[in-house]
């Protein structure tokens, strides 16, 4: 029997859906005996585009200054779930989230919270590196700039590009575009973008998916150094890499195709790779589909 | 139909594809399009040669220096300066750069930006079908009714035939261009990059002005040289609306006349083929050919210079 069979058979027999009675479980506590900060907390958040709901019911408490990856089977949302964490989701026409996501003492979905406010203090880094049409050096400054940054700009600039691991490669070119660099380095810019307006949390879209193994390990060596002063949360679609550089791992799955993803699973890191608590996990993590 | 059982692949003799001759239809097809791709070449070439050959017989009369350098227009009494024509041609492009680039972009940035898509799914073949609203109907409407206007409520000294009426409407003649040509530039702006900036708590105007509309530069640019071109070769609205006096340094309120409209007197009216008067049509054909040429190319350096690639 295929999984799909196997949840619709079960379903049959007990005449409740699997996910029904467990998808929601009590996926998002953070395990027993951790006593981490709390960096965000999200409460029952669903997402939707138009009348598509892609993300249902998702809680999950994101520990301060740790790496949570979220990993799972391609179209699963969780993609469109980490762009709920800084109102990303709705910059699309017709896309909406319900939900709460509490960042400090506030909930960004709250009314009259302002997204952009939401999203200096949550910044993103794209799947895609998307420098800007500026200099190197106008690429991270243009951030603080906009939001008011009084301080010195160019040690700002600098202390970002060491930060991102780029300052050596390019303190010489700062001047040049920023289209100029190699796919890599284009990434660490966005990264250093993100890390100039000096946000609280970090979201990132499967940020080394299109960059080759080298770039892609400067990138890993940069989270590491990242989660020192910052929360991040990242989604890959790359196991080993959530295995390497993350401390929380949260597994998202879909049940039947045209169901909204759920989070299935939610654990420390060493927890999900080694003995998760569920079936789906299991095969995921071992390679058996996805 | 139903698939026969345990078939994977199609019967023998499905297949049956007709290749006799093959080789000389393609031959034929390429032949075809070669001529016709020629053709339109060889008759601007032709047109060109025409233009330079004509000028230069006209040179042989008239100094060249004086043509390019004396600010005296009459041709009856043989003073060919061109300056005073120029001046025309420039002032009339400039106040309609003036309306036209500021609103056209405005317009653009709207459409791509602001606009709800069902709008601008609207709007912008509205747009392109206003560029195709006759011109005489534009330079009439400058005789009969800005004019006026501005006379009776603003400039009470203003000529019957001036610069301004002319200029304001062929402004808003190239608006559609401006405004299509920049909207499809900022429009091709890849979303990632407005994410990105909004991603860094930048409001929608900060992601438009200053990271949507930089990116597009390069098509903005070469959509208003495209508007400046179209406004220096415009003819019908400054033949109608600003009179045919030549007229070096005046203002925007005098009646002046453009390189165009000289050439459209001149072949409407009764000037024998082979005179001076009739061989300076060539040379001012020329010196606009000359002028919208350069153009072109500074459009076609600046886009290869700073096209962005995402």
């Amino acid at each position: 029997m295929t999984q799909s069979e196997r949840t619709r058979e079960e379903q049959r027999l007990t005449g409740v859906s699997r996910d029904r009675r467990e998808g929601r479980r009590d996926a998002g506590r953070p395990p027993a005996g951790d006593n981490g900060t709390l960096g965000m907390k999200i409460q029952d958040l669903s997402a939707f585009y138009g009348g598509f709901k892609a993300v249902t019911d998702v809680s999950m408490d994101i520990r301060a200054n740790k790496v949570t990856a979220l990993i799972g089977p391609s179209g699963c949302g969780k993609s469109t779930y980490i762009r709920c964490l800084n109102r990303m989701h709705e910059v699309i026409p017709g896309a909406r989230a319900e939900g709460s996501v509490t960042l400090g003492d506030q909930d960004i979905y709250a009314k009259g919270s302002d997204p952009v406010v939401i999203r200096r203090r949550v910044g993103m880094v794209f799947q895609k590196p998307n420098p800007f049409s500026k200099s190197i050096y106008e690429n991270v400054a243009w951030g603080a700039r906009i939001n008011g940054f009084r301080g010195d700009v160019d040690e700002l600039v600098e202390r970002s590009l060491r930060q991102a691991a780029l300052w050596d490669e390019v303190k010489d070119r700062l001047k040049e575009s920023g289209y100029g660099l190699s796919g890599g380095q284009q990434q660490r810019l966005c990264i250093a973008r993100t890390l100039a307006v000096e946000p609280e949390v970090i979201l990132m879209d499967e940020p080394a998916s299109a960059l080759d193994p080298v770039s892609t390990q400067k990138i890993e060596d940069t989270m590491a150094e990242l989660k020192k002063s910052y929360t991040v949360v990242i989604v890959t679609h790359n196991m080993q890499q959530a295995a390497r550089i993350s401390d929380y791992t949260g597994f998202f799955y879909i049940v039947n195709m045209g169901d909204p993803g759920r989070l299935w699973e939610f654990d420390e890191t060493e927890k999900i790779f080694s003995n998760p608590e569920r079936k789906e996990t299991e095969d995921y993590v071992t390679g058996r589909f996805g | 139909m139903a698939v026969e059982a345990g078939r994977m692949r199609s019967k023998e003799g499905d297949w049956q594809r007709n290749s006799r001759g093959r080789e000389f239809k393609e031959r034929v097809i390429k032949f075809l399009l070669t001529a016709c791709a020629y053709l339109s070449i060889f008759t601007t070439i032709g047109i060109v040669v025409v233009l330079f050959e004509e000028t230069v017989r006209f040179f042989l009369d008239v100094s060249i220096v004086e043509f390019l350098t004396s600010t005296r227009w009459a041709p009856n009494t043989g003073d060919f300066g061109v300056l005073p024509l120029v001046y025309g041609t420039l002032m009339a492009t400039f106040i309609a750069i003036a309306v036209a680039l500021p609103i056209g972009l405005l317009t653009a940035i709207y459409l791509s930006e602001y606009a709800p898509r069902r709008l601008r799914q609207y709007l912008k073949p509205a747009l392109e079908i206003l560029a195709g609203v006759p011109t005489v109907v534009y330079g009439y409407f400058a005789l009969t009714f800005i004019t006026p206007f501005l006379g009776n409520n603003l400039f009470s000294d203003i000529d019957s035939f001036n610069a301004i009426s002319a200029g304001l409407i062929m402004g808003v003649m190239i608006i559609p261009t401006v405004a299509s040509v920049s909207e499809d530039a900022i429009y091709a702006v890849p979303r990632s990059l407005r994410e990105g900036a909004y991603a860094l708590g930048a409001t929608k105007r900060e992601t438009a002005t200053k990271i949507v509309v930089p990116a597009a530069l390069s098509g903005i640019v070469a959509a208003v040289i495209l508007g400046i071109s179209r406004a220096i070769g415009e003819t019908m609205i400054v033949t109608i609306a600003m009179g045919s006096q030549a007229n070096f340094g005046g203002t925007p309120l005098e009646s002046m006349q453009a390189m165009t409209a000289y050439i459209v007197q001149v072949v409407g009216g009764e000037t024998p083929r082979g005179s001076a008067v009739f061989g300076s049509i060539f040379a001012v054909g020329s010196a606009l050919f000359l002028m919208t040429l350069a153009l072109n190319l500074a459009s076609y350096w600046f886009v290869r210079r700073f096209r962005e690639i995402y």
